[in-house]
């Protein structure tokens, strides 16, 4: 078997061997508690937070102050959803989120329904976009949080942030967005683009795995948030525990690198991808892309082989390491909601595989996924009694099917 | 996912993949399973007298569904259709050691050899329920 390659960037990235050499230090040599203020040991700890805090609220247009570290995106959905649900559920108990959000967002939107939160599920559009006149009509006199996620993490599809913030700035609402996917990779402006809230993860952008930040507003307005976890009050009360120093340098140093890099990232990925899918769509008929053709991650390419089925698909290519949006590669099962929201059939949402590009790979790479790709897709469409019936020209939304 | 060795090589080199003319009246053909549950499979069957003499199968859907279609032709040929309606999906589970989430392919598999067999059936005149 050939070398693994790694196109699942979505899911997780390496770390950058400049952001492993920052870290090393901190686990031996300085291994203070940035807590600790009576020596040495602890003020160099907290510089190096310090230090990571800045290029963070750099990358994204904030404040040093205004970040808050956390485990990871999960952990900042949840104080962020959380936290704001219970601070300022006096006020109102309305909350209008997505359909094709993570998992960590519709499970937290879920929770605070069943405290007693009434929360809208907006369905995206075809590409998987929102825009902000559909929040405007679902805003409430009792609205008190819209959280709408920057990019989609299976589709790559960018949302319209800047005019959901200016609206919700508007309305007096406060605006969370889930920046896991977006940030380092396109251009974040917290302030140009009125956001309040937004959770940002390291693994995704080539830092360690088990750290993130939540960024939150410190004026106009003052955001505050009911904190999740009790103890030392650390991160101003709202996020107690002994900071994980190294991870936190690893995070600052991957946000300096993409700020650094962003460009460079960008038009890497992107024509890695154009690539890839002029390869594709040169060589195979019934491909459809899922997702915004512009308003998209440059790295993500979500495709539908219509009539190979995703698992079998990625049998054929097991060299290659990409995602499924079929039920069969995971526990659940439905299908992707996120292809489901946007109203792609289970058929093809079976049939979709994601693939992603980075910093690290190369144009043959692309060219061998490419190759293998396709050879995979003629294999299974010739064991395909779907396409086989299309060749024919039944249509097979006419067949009476058993399903079971 | 690990697939055992006998999907692997199933899926690799599938056995008497392809099409028998389903309007001639010695094939016998099902289709079962939907596209939307991510499984379809269709599987054929060419009989002389009493015996299949040919088997042939396309699967749109998971390796394990794959491998259990291409099984399922292997073991057809040369059967009678009695001893051919007779086979149970367990017999496929236990040949290709599928794990419990992929029960369902060898369940549609089975489906499908029945299919095949009552199609051929209805075709001769006799009343598949009957038998």
């Amino acid at each position: 078997m050939n070398a693994p390659i790694y196109l699942d960037y979505q899911a997780t990235t390496p770390v950058d061997p400049r952001v492993l050499e920052e870290m090393l230090p901190y686990f031996g040599e300085i291994y203070g508690n940035a807590a600790s203020r009576s020596h040495s040991f602890g003020w160099q700890a907290e510089e190096a937070v310090g230090q990571g805090r800045e290029r963070i609220a750099h990358l994204i247009g904030a404040s040093a102050k205004e970040i808050i570290f956390t485990s990871g995106s999960t952990e900042g959905i949840n104080l962020a959803m959380k936290g704001v649900a219970q601070m300022y559920g006096s006020k109102g108990k309305h909350i209008i989120t997505s359909q094709a959000e993570h998992k960590a967002v519709l499970d937290t939107a879920k929770r605070l329904e069943k405290e007693g939160f009434e929360v809208t599920y907006l369905a995206p559009d075809s590409t998987g976009r929102h825009s902000a006149e559909q929040v405007a009509e679902a805003l409430r006199e009792d609205t008190i949080l819209v959280t709408i996620m920057w990019a989609n993490n299976e589709i790559g599809t960018i949302n319209p942030i800047r005019e959901i913030g200016a609206l919700c700035k508007e309305r007096g609402v406060l605006f969370f967005t889930d920046g896991t996917q977006a940030v380092g990779k396109v251009p974040v402006d917290v302030e140009a683009d009125n956001v309040d809230l937004m959770c940002l993860s390291a693994h995704k952008i080539y830092g360690p795995k088990g750290v993130g930040a939540l960024y939150v507003r410190r004026r106009n307005p003052r955001v505050r948030l009911v904190a999740q976890m009790d103890g030392g009050g650390h991160e101003r009360g709202m996020r107690s525990g002994t900071l994980n120093v190294p991870a936190i340098v690893g995070l600052g140093k991957a946000c300096e690198l993409c700020e650094t890099d962003m460009d460079t990232d960008r038009e890497h990925a992107l024509s890695l991808r154009t690539r890839f899918e002029e390869k594709i769509f040169g060589a195979l008929d019934h491909v459809h892309l899922n997702g915004h053709p512009e308003h998209r991650l440059p790295a993500c390419s979500n495709l539908s082989f219509a009539y190979v089925e995703g698992e079998s698909m990625i049998m054929g290519i097991s060299n290659l390491a990409v995602s499924s949006g079929s039920a069969c590669t995971s526990a659940s099962l439905e299908p992707s909601h996120v292809l489901q929201s946007m109203g792609v059939g289970d058929e093809l949402a079976h049939s979709s595989i994601r693939f992603g590009f980075g910093r690290f790979t190369s144009e043959e790479d692309v060219d061998v996924a490419a190759e293998q790709v396709i050879a995979a897709v003629q294999r299974l469409r010739e064991l395909s009694p779907l396409y086989e019936m299309v060749q024919e020209g039944v249509d097979l939304s006419k067949i009476q099917w058993d399903a079971h | 996912m690990a697939y055992s060795d006998k999907v692997l090589d199933h899926y690799n080199n599938p056995r008497n993949v392809g099409s028998l003319d389903k309007s001639a009246d010695d094939v016998g053909t099902g289709v079962v399973g939907a596209p939307e549950c991510g499984d379809v499979m269709k599987l054929q069957i060419q009989v002389e007298g009493d015996t299949i003499v040919d088997a042939k199968f396309k699967t749109f859907g998971c390796g394990s569904a794959i491998a259990s279609s291409s099984l399922a032709t292997e073991w057809l040929k040369g059967r009678s259709l009695d001893d051919a309606m007779a086979i149970n999906n367990t017999e496929i589970v236990q040949e290709l050691s599928l794990p419990p989430v992929k029960i369902h392919c060898s369940v549609l598999a089975e489906d499908a050899i029945k299919a095949a067999i009552n199609d051929f059936k209805s075709k001769q005149g006799t009343d598949p329920s009957q038998t």
